[in-house]
C-alpha cells in the first residue's frame, strides 16, 4: 500500500538524537507554534522590544488567570467542579494530541472515539457515586473489545502504543481531577490552599532565581537554581501560613460542601471543626526572644498548611521536571499553545498533579475520621451473627479501655 | 555503534515487518520428558508435552486448594510477581533498555510500593485481629496510604533524577511500560485475592470457567471448526467459540452445584487469632441454601420435572460463565495482538510447551475485575471486618455512643438477650 509506506518513510525523520536539532517530524507538520496573542495585545505592545513584549504578555496573562481563579472561587463549588472537569478534558486532549503527533497515528481506525469513550467512562465512574457506576466495567469491556477488534495488521505496535499512552494519560489526568474534587468537597480551603501554594512556589522560585540565581539545580531544567528552590520554599511556607490564617475564619471555605436536596444547590454551612477554631499555642523558648510573645493564637489548620506548603515546594518542582523531561523526550516546546506566552493548560498544571494526590492522601490519613452515623447504617445491613460478633468485639474493646465498667445498664 | 535513541527511533516507527524478531526462547523441556518421548514424531511429542504439563498444572492447582486460602493467596502473589517480571523483560528486550541506569531496581521498587498499598487497602482488614496486638504493624497499616504514597514519590523523584540526556524517550517509555504493567498485574491479583476472601467458590468458579472455556473452545474448534473468528488469531473459529460458550455454562452450573455444598468453599475466609490460622466456618448465606425453583413450562416438557432444587448461586454462575466465554477470549486476542506487535512467540519459556505464566493467565485478567465488580454490586454488603476496624478507630466518646445505639438495636431485634450480671 503506497500510502502506508509513505507514512512509514516520513517517520525516519524522528531518529534524530537529542542533541541534533533536526525538524522533529520529517515531512509532516510540526506542533504548531503560531502566535496566538490576541490582536489587542499585539497592538498595545507594538512599540516595545520583543523581549519585554514577551514579559508583558506573560505578566498580563498571569494576572488574567489569577483573576479568573478568584472569580470562580466566588461563584462557588459547583462552578469550580465544572472548571476542574473542563481542565481535565483539555489536558487529556493535549496529551493525546501529542501522542498522535509522535506516532502519526491520527488516522488509526476508531482510535479517537475509543480514547474519548474510555476517558468519559472512567470519569463517570469516579465522579458519580450512584449505582450507575456499576455499568462502568461493561462500558470499559466493550471499549476493550472494540480495541481488540480494531487491530489492523501492519499497525499492531502503533495501536498498542496508543492504547498504553491513552491509559497512562487517563491514569494521570482523570484520577487526579477526581482527587481534586474529593478535596474540594472536604472544604474549599483544601482546594484553594494547595493550588495556591504550588502557584506561589512557581512564581517565587522564578523571582528568587531571577534576582539571586547562581547554582544550577538539575541538568534537566538549566534555568532552575538552588537559590530559587530554597527561596521559593521559605516564601511558600510563609505564604501558606498567612493564607490559611485568613481563610480559616470563613465558613464558606472551611465547611464540607454538601448538596442540599431541597434547594438543589450546594451549601457550605456547618459548625467549624476543631481544625478551624483558634487555639492558644505556647511559643518555643527559642522563638520567644525573637518574636516577643509567650503564646500565640492560631488555627491548628495552619500547622497542616506547613506540611502542604513544604510538599508543594519540594515535590511540586519534580512534577515540573518530569514534564520538562517529557517535553524533551518527545521534542516539543510546549504541550499546546492555548495560553499565549505560557503554552498549554498542561504546562500550567504539571506541578499540580502530585499535589492533588498528596492532599487527598493527607486528608485520608490524618484528618478525616470515619463517620459514626454511616458506620451505624452499614452495621444495620449486616447479618445478625455478624452484628453480634462486632458488638461483642466493640464491647470487649471498651471494657479494656475502661470506658465500660463491665456493668450492664438496662 | 548506533546511538540508543536512534535505534529506538528506528525500532519505533518502522512498519511491523521491518522489526527484527526477538530471539526465540530456548527449549526448557526437562531431560526426563525428552527421553521418555524420544520415540514419537515431533508433532505427537509436542502434544504429549502440552498434555502432561496441563495435567501437572491442574494437579498443582488442586493441591494448593487443599492446602487452603493462605497458600492460595501466596500463589496468586507469586504469579503476579512472575507476570510482572515477564512483561517487563519483554519491554527491556524490545527497547534494548536492559542497561538503563537504576531502571530495573526502580521497577521492583514500584512493584513493592503498589503491593504494600493494595495490601493495606484490602487484605490487612482480614488480619485486623493479628495486627491489633502488634504496635509497629498497627502503625504501618493505619497510615499505609500515606507511607506507600511517600515511598512511591521517592521512586518518582529518583526516576526524575535518573533521566539521562540521550535516553529521555527510552526512559519515559519504560516508565510508562512499567506503570501499565503494574496496573494490569497488581490490581488484578489483588482483586483475585479479595474475591478469594469472599469465599473460595468466588475464586474457583471463575478461574475454572475460563480454563474450561479455553479447553472446550479448542476441542470444539478441533473437531468442528470451519469459520474463522478473527484475523488476529487464525486458529480460533466460530464453532469453537459457540461450543465453548455452551459447555462452559453447563460446566459452571454443575461445578457450582458441587462446590456450594461445602462450607470450606462457601464461607468467607476469616483469620482466627487464637489458632493463628485461616478458618472458613460460618452459617452459609442464602445464596448457598437449596431453594425450589419452578421450571419454566418450556423446559418442563423436556425434563419432565415441575420444580427443581438448586442453589441461587448457580444462577450467578451462569452470569460468570457467560462473561468468561464471551469476554475472556478477547483477553486472549489482546495478548495475541501484543505478541504480534512486539514480535514475540511467547511471553517467556517458563512452562515447557505452554510458554510463560502470562500465556496461561492472559484470559484471566478481565475475569478477576468482572467478578469483583459483580460481587460488590450484586452480592456483598459491607465488610464486617472493615466496619469493625473503622469502629475501633473512632474517638472513645464516639465509640461509646455507637455502642449504646447498637446495643439498643440488638435488644430490640431480640438478637441480644438482656442478661443479669453481678
Amino acid at each position: 500500500n503506497l500510502q502506508e509506506s509513505e507514512s512509514e518513510n516520513k517517520l525516519d525523520g524522528e531518529t534524530a538524537s537529542d542533541s541534533e536539532s533536526k525538524s522533529e517530524f520529517g515531512g509532516s507538520p510540526p506542533v504548531p507554534t503560531s502566535d496566538d496573542t490576541p490582536e489587542v495585545l499585539n497592538r498595545a505592545l507594538s512599540n516595545l522590544s520583543s523581549r519585554w513584549k514577551n514579559w508583558w504578555v506573560r505578566g498580563i496573562l498571569t494576572l488574567a488567570m489569577i483573576t479568573f481563579f478568584f472569580i470562580i472561587i466566588y461563584l462557588g463549588p459547583m462552578v469550580l467542579m465544572m472548571i476542574v472537569m473542563c481542565v481535565q478534558i483539555k489536558c487529556f486532549h493535549e496529551i493525546i494530541t501529542i501522542g498522535y503527533n509522535v506516532y502519526h497515528s491520527y488516522d488509526l481506525p476508531w482510535f479517537r472515539t475509543l480514547s474519548w469513550v474510555q476517558c468519559h467512562g472512567k470519569k463517570y465512574f469516579l465522579l458519580l457515586r450512584i449505582p450507575s457506576h456499576h455499568l462502568l466495567p461493561f462500558g470499559l469491556s466493550s471499549g476493550f473489545c472494540m480495541f481488540v477488534l480494531s487491530l489492523v495488521k501492519k499497525r499492531y505496535r502503533l495501536q498498542f502504543y496508543m492504547f498504553g499512552w491513552t491509559h497512562v494519560t487517563l491514569l494521570i489526568v482523570v484520577t487526579q481531577s477526581h482527587l481534586i474534587i474529593h478535596n474540594l468537597v472536604e472544604g474549599m480551603i483544601w482546594f484553594i490552599v494547595p493550588i495556591s501554594c504550588v502557584i506561589c512556589n512557581d512564581i517565587m522560585a522564578y523571582m528568587f532565581g531571577f534576582f539571586f540565581g547562581r547554582t544550577p539545580l538539575i541538568k534537566l531544567s538549566p534555568k532552575k537554581t538552588w537559590e530559587g528552590f530554597i527561596g521559593g520554599f521559605f516564601a511558600t511556607v510563609l505564604f501558606g501560613w498567612l493564607l490559611s490564617y485568613v481563610m480559616s475564619g470563613y465558613r464558606c471555605f472551611t465547611c464540607p460542601v454538601e448538596f442540599n436536596n431541597d434547594t438543589n444547590s450546594f451549601t457550605v454551612d456547618c459548625e467549624p471543626s476543631e481544625l478551624f477554631q483558634l487555639q492558644e499555642y505556647n511559643i518555643p523558648l527559642v522563638l520567644q526572644s525573637v518574636v516577643g510573645w509567650k503564646t500565640v493564637r492560631m488555627y491548628p489548620f495552619q500547622i497542616h498548611s506547613i506540611a502542604l506548603s513544604t510538599f508543594a515546594s519540594l515535590i511540586g518542582p519534580f512534577g515540573g521536571f518530569f514534564a520538562s523531561g517529557f517535553k524533551r523526550a518527545f521534542k516539543i516546546k510546549d504541550f499546546a499553545n492555548t495560553i499565549p506566552g505560557h503554552g498549554g493548560i498542561m504546562d500550567r498544571f504539571d506541578c499540580q498533579y502530585l499535589m492533588a494526590t498528596f492532599v487527598n492522601v493527607y486528608i485520608a490519613s490524618f484528618i478525616r475520621g470515619p463517620n459514626p452515623s454511616k458506620l451505624i447504617q452499614q452495621f444495620l445491613t449486616l447479618r445478625p451473627d455478624q452484628q453480634l460478633h462486632i458488638f461483642n468485639t466493640l464491647k470487649a474493646h471498651l471494657v479494656d479501655k475502661g470506658m465500660l465498667g463491665g456493668l450492664e445498664d438496662a | 555503534e548506533l546511538d540508543l535513541e536512534e535505534r529506538l527511533g528506528e525500532l519505533d516507527l518502522r512498519s511491523d515487518s521491518d522489526i527484527p524478531d526477538v530471539p526465540p526462547p530456548t527449549d526448557s523441556t526437562p531431560e526426563i520428558l525428552k527421553r521418555a518421548l524420544s520415540g514419537l514424531s515431533a508433532r505427537w511429542k509436542n502434544w504429549w508435552i502440552r498434555g502432561i504439563l496441563t495435567l501437572a498444572m491442574i494437579s498443582v492447582f488442586f493441591l494448593i486448594i487443599y492446602l487452603g486460602s493462605f497458600m492460595l493467596m501466596l500463589l496468586v502473589l507469586s504469579i503476579q510477581v512472575k507476570c510482572y517480571h515477564e512483561i517487563n523483560t519483554i519491554g527491556y528486550r524490545v527497547y534494548h533498555s536492559y542497561d538503563l541506569p537504576w531502571f530495573r531496581s526502580l521497577s521492583w521498587y514500584f512493584l513493592l510500593c503498589v503491593n504494600y498499598f493494595f495490601y493495606g487497602e484490602t487484605v490487612a482488614d482480614y488480619f485486623a485481629t493479628f495486627v491489633q496486638r502488634r504496635e509497629q504493624l498497627q502503625f504501618l497499616i493505619r497510615y499505609h496510604r500515606f507511607i506507600s504514597f511517600a515511598l512511591y514519590l521517592t521512586g518518582f523523584c529518583m526516576f526524575v533524577l535518573s533521566l539521562v540526556k540521550k535516553h529521555y524517550r527510552l526512559q519515559f517509555y519504560m516508565f510508562a511500560w512499567t506503570h501499565v504493567t503494574l496496573l494490569i498485574t497488581v490490581t488484578q491479583s489483588h482483586l483475585v485475592i479479595q474475591n478469594l476472601f469472599e469465599g473460595m467458590i468466588w475464586f474457583l468458579v471463575p478461574i475454572s470457567s475460563v480454563i474450561c472455556n479455553d479447553i472446550t473452545a479448542y476441542i470444539f474448534g478441533f473437531f468442528f471448526g470451519r469459520t474463522p473468528l478473527i484475523k488476529l488469531s487464525p486458529k480460533k473459529t466460530w464453532e469453537g467459540f459457540i461450543g465453548g460458550f455452551f459447555s462452559t455454562v453447563v460446566f459452571g452450573f454443575i461445578f457450582s452445584y458441587f462446590l456450594a455444598q461445602h462450607q470450606y468453599f462457601v464461607c468467607p475466609v476469616e483469620y482466627n487469632s487464637e489458632t493463628n490460622r485461616f478458618v472458613t466456618e460460618c452459617e452459609p448465606s442464602e445464596l448457598f441454601q437449596m431453594k425450589k425453583y419452578s421450571v419454566p413450562p418450556l423446559l418442563q416438557a423436556l425434563l419432565g420435572w415441575e420444580t427443581v432444587n438448586m442453589y441461587p448461586f448457580q444462577m450467578h454462575s451462569i452470569a460468570l460463565s457467560t462473561f468468561a466465554s464471551l469476554i475472556g477470549p478477547f483477553g486472549g486476542f489482546f495478548a495475541s495482538g501484543f505478541k504480534r506487535a512486539f514480535k514475540i512467540k511467547d511471553f517467556a519459556d517458563t512452562i515447557p510447551g505452554h510458554g510463560g505464566i502470562m500465556d496461561r493467565f492472559d484470559c484471566q485478567y478481565l475475569m478477576a475485575t468482572f467478578v469483583h465488580v459483580y460481587i460488590t454490586s450484586f452480592i456483598r454488603g459491607p465488610n464486617p471486618s472493615k466496619l469493625l476496624k473503622q469502629l475501633l478507630v473512632l474517638q472513645p466518646e464516639q465509640q461509646l455512643s455507637v455502642y449504646k445505639t447498637l446495643k439498643s438495636h440488638l435488644l430490640e431485634k431480640g438478637i441480644l438477650q438482656p442478661s443479669l450480671r453481678g
